[in-house]
């Protein structure tokens, strides 16, 4: 890891399957602001998932491996930056209580759960960073769960975006992703995504942010499927000012 | 729908299509939330009061065999009985020995989940007792022989058209020929024909909201004003109640009664809140002639001692159904089930066996939000999962499900692996989606595809990416 300079902070990117795999471009968007917000971005290249789908589908004992993986690979770093609310949630809150049997492991993990952050809670919160304002218009915003409820993010993406969101009806609802929910009961889960497309278009919002790209991909995979005039994107490529991929799930032009 | 929770999915599919259903969810989603808020709104000290209410059951909990006895004791000073049950069948026979010594032909009934929980009414009428339901959704869905959709509006899941139609069918032949569509007019047919039930009734049971160990008093809340009648005409009061409704004191009910209905209806006191003690008492203007508590257990106190014992706190608000997307989608019958909803996704496992109830905790988005509006602080997502994790363990799960878990834990533990992996797929995606950004559908993705596109990805992974740039400088 090279050394940072006096106030520059190592800052380990934990990019997450689903960026990773689907959307590289909120991945470099990350870097560049973590790198605009005075930070040396490290990419520790061991990593591969948090374990959060097997957690949820009952499988601790799994998890529990792919967290110590985790927890060993991310214990050096100053921070540990994700953009997705979801899997910070599970390195800040899930990785204590999943490793509590064993104490030392539950002390690492407590460790790097005090340095965890979601993007736009990094950003906002730790960095003080302000992005170059970009006048946006049109744009809603979709809050994912865990980090709503388990994170409190719910004021930084929109303090970042600078600029107006055309809040929805009930905005706290959930979008009926869940992980392996989705594919599960895949029929409740797309109605609940249809309500909330509706709610979408009801505020005359044309591209929806949002900060967890789980959610992101089943809205706009549904949107698609409906023909609605929506556009999804993680909110990191607008605040790096970086749309030259097309919005998810959308043809390249 | 087929009632038990093994056909929750198919269930939910046939409700998604049941454009009845969806219109009442519709209303009952948005109804129940802005009352909700507005309670809260008006009540600052609500967090605090909550942190109370779940204090005072946390320690009933610790101490319940204490305040279970020290109700008997005060039940029996007051002139009534105490009945304690440890099953389903064993508080039917009770409840039937009872109504038979009171020569009773016919019960009016108070809401009572419990008495669903236990399938009273077709064991009273199998055996000869009628059993008349008197709060109204009560009512309706008696009429309708269907199982309560929602713990506190049991026939939400009907639209005014429906009762209209419903009473239709059943009152002409009881001297109400018109087909009425205002709900006024089909409250007041239910009320009327009602009156004479309270009047003939051998035994009233209600349930309980609260058992008071101190005085030994239950307690019901209503709106309609049923639940009064119908313990204080007949001359037998039964009152079924699970051990865990028990409180210590008449503060300690009072300080839940503030919770209970803000959390359930938005109101910040239901219309009637009745405490019941003994029977009639020398002097007494009305009551009944004798008073009756049947103490069900069924399962409970398993509970109490697992990690599962918070969901004893529950007071049945029905807030977490209320704030649930996939109730709000699917509807309460889905769950195949007495309880539903979060709630009754971590209880009917504990009733119906994991076996059969597994699809139930697993019917959650996780999105966090029942746990976020229980007013009794049950962190229900960690519950179910929890139980999914005894599904897995048990080896309940699907075998397809499994495998495809085990084999992704096991290449995630390994890295170069996990990347050569997801590299190829990847760009042969990419390659496959021809710049068009999606797909309609794709081999093994039909949980996905079967109701979205699926996004194509840009090409090859981020990791893949970052190392190539680096090499080069590196």
């Amino acid at each position: 890891m090279p050394p940072a300079s006096p106030g520059q902070k190592n800052v380990a990117l934990f990019v997450t399957c689903l960026v990773d795999m689907f959307r590289p471009s909120a991945a470099f968007a990350t870097v560049k602001l973590l790198q605009d917000a005075g930070c040396i971005v490290q990419v520790p290249a061991a990593q591969t998932c948090c374990g959060q789908p097997a957690y949820n589908s009952g499988d601790k004992a799994g998890a529990a491996l792919l967290a110590s993986q985790t927890i060993r690979m991310l214990i050096d770093y100053d921070y540990v930056v994700v953009p997705s609310g979801s899997c910070a949630a599970m390195i800040k809150h899930h990785y204590p209580q999943l490793l509590a049997d064993d104490a030392e492991m539950a002390a690492l993990a407590q460790a790097v759960a005090d340095k965890t952050f979601e993007l736009t809670q990094f950003l906002h919160d730790v960095m003080h960073y302000k992005p170059v304002a970009k006048a946006l218009e049109n744009i809603t915003y979709h809050d994912a769960c865990s980090g709503l409820r388990e994170l409190a993010v719910q004021a930084q993406p929109r303090a970042l975006l600078q600029t107006l969101v055309r809040e929805t009806a009930d905005g706290e609802m959930c979008c009926g992703f869940g992980g392996t929910f989705c594919v599960k009961y895949t029929g409740v889960s797309a109605a609940i995504a249809d309500k909330k497309l509706d709610r979408f278009s009801a505020t005359g919002a044309e591209l929806v942010l949002g900060g967890d790209l789980g959610c992101l991909m089943h809205l706009a995979g549904r949107a698609a499927r409906r023909g609605l005039p929506l556009q999804f994107r993680h909110v990191a490529e607008i605040l790096a000012g970086d749309v030259t991929a097309p919005a998810i799930a959308e043809p390249e032009k | 729908m087929q009632r038990h929770p093994a056909a929750f999915k198919e269930n939910a599919a046939e409700a998604l299509l049941d454009a009845d259903l969806q219109r009442a969810l519709g209303l009952a989603e948005s109804g129940f939330g802005l009352k909700r808020r507005k309670a809260m709104a008006a009540l600052p000290e609500f967090d605090a009061l909550c942190d109370q209410a779940t204090a005072i059951k946390d320690h009933v909990l610790d101490h319940l065999d204490v305040y279970l006895q020290r109700f008997e004791k005060a039940v029996l000073n007051s002139g009534g009985h105490v009945h304690w049950c440890e099953d389903a069948e064993q508080a039917r026979q009770t409840i039937l020995a009872l109504c038979r010594s009171a020569s009773a032909k016919m019960v009016t009934k108070g809401k009572s989940m419990v008495s669903e929980e236990i399938g009273l009414n077709g064991f009273l009428e199998a055996n000869g007792v009628q059993p008349v339901e008197t709060d109204l959704g009560e009512y309706i869905i008696q009429l309708a022989d269907e199982p309560p959709s929602h713990i506190i509006g049991p026939a939400l899941h009907k639209t005014k058209d429906q009762v209209s139609d419903l009473f239709h069918r059943h009152h002409p032949a009881i001297g109400y020929p018109d087909r009425l569509e205002e709900g006024e007019a089909l409250v007041g047919e239910a009320r009327s024909i009602l009156r004479h039930k309270y009047l003939q009734a051998d035994v009233g049971i209600t349930g309980a909201n609260f058992l008071i160990a101190e005085t030994g008093s239950t307690v019901i809340v209503t709106n309609e004003g049923n639940g009064d009648m119908t313990q204080i005409f007949p001359r037998m009061h039964i009152v079924l109640a699970s051990i865990e409704k028990i409180v210590p004191t008449l503060e300690d009910a009072a300080t839940l009664l503030r919770v209970l209905a803000r959390s359930a209806t938005g109101q910040e006191m239901s219309v009637y809140t009745t405490f019941s003690t003994g029977p009639k008492r020398a002097g007494d203007a009305d009551g009944p002639d004798a008073f009756h508590v049947v103490l069900l257990d069924n399962g409970r106190s398993k509970l109490l001692g697992g990690n599962q014992r918070d969901i004893l706190r529950c007071i049945r608000c029905g807030a977490c159904m209320n704030n649930c997307p996939v109730y709000m989608a699917a509807g309460g019958h889905a769950y195949g089930a007495t309880y539903m909803g979060p709630m009754g996704s971590v209880l009917t496992p504990h009733f119906a066996g994991l076996h059969a109830a597994q699809a139930l905790p697993f019917a959650s988005t996780f999105c966090g939000r029942c746990e976020a509006v229980c007013p009794m602080r049950i962190p229900l997502p960690k519950l179910m999962r929890e139980l999914r994790s005894d599904a897995h363990s048990a080896r309940l799960t699907p075998a397809r499900e499994r495998f495809w878990l085990a084999l992704w834990l096991w290449a995630a533990q390994r890295p170069r692996l996990y990347r050569a992996i997801s590299s190829g797929v990847l760009r042969g995606l990419a390659f496959l989606s021809r710049g068009r950004g999606r797909f309609h559908w794709l081999p093994l993705a039909g949980g996905w595809t079967a109701a979205r596109d699926f996004p194509a990805p840009q090409g090859d992974s981020f990791l893949a990416q970052w190392a190539k740039r680096r090499k080069p400088g590196s």
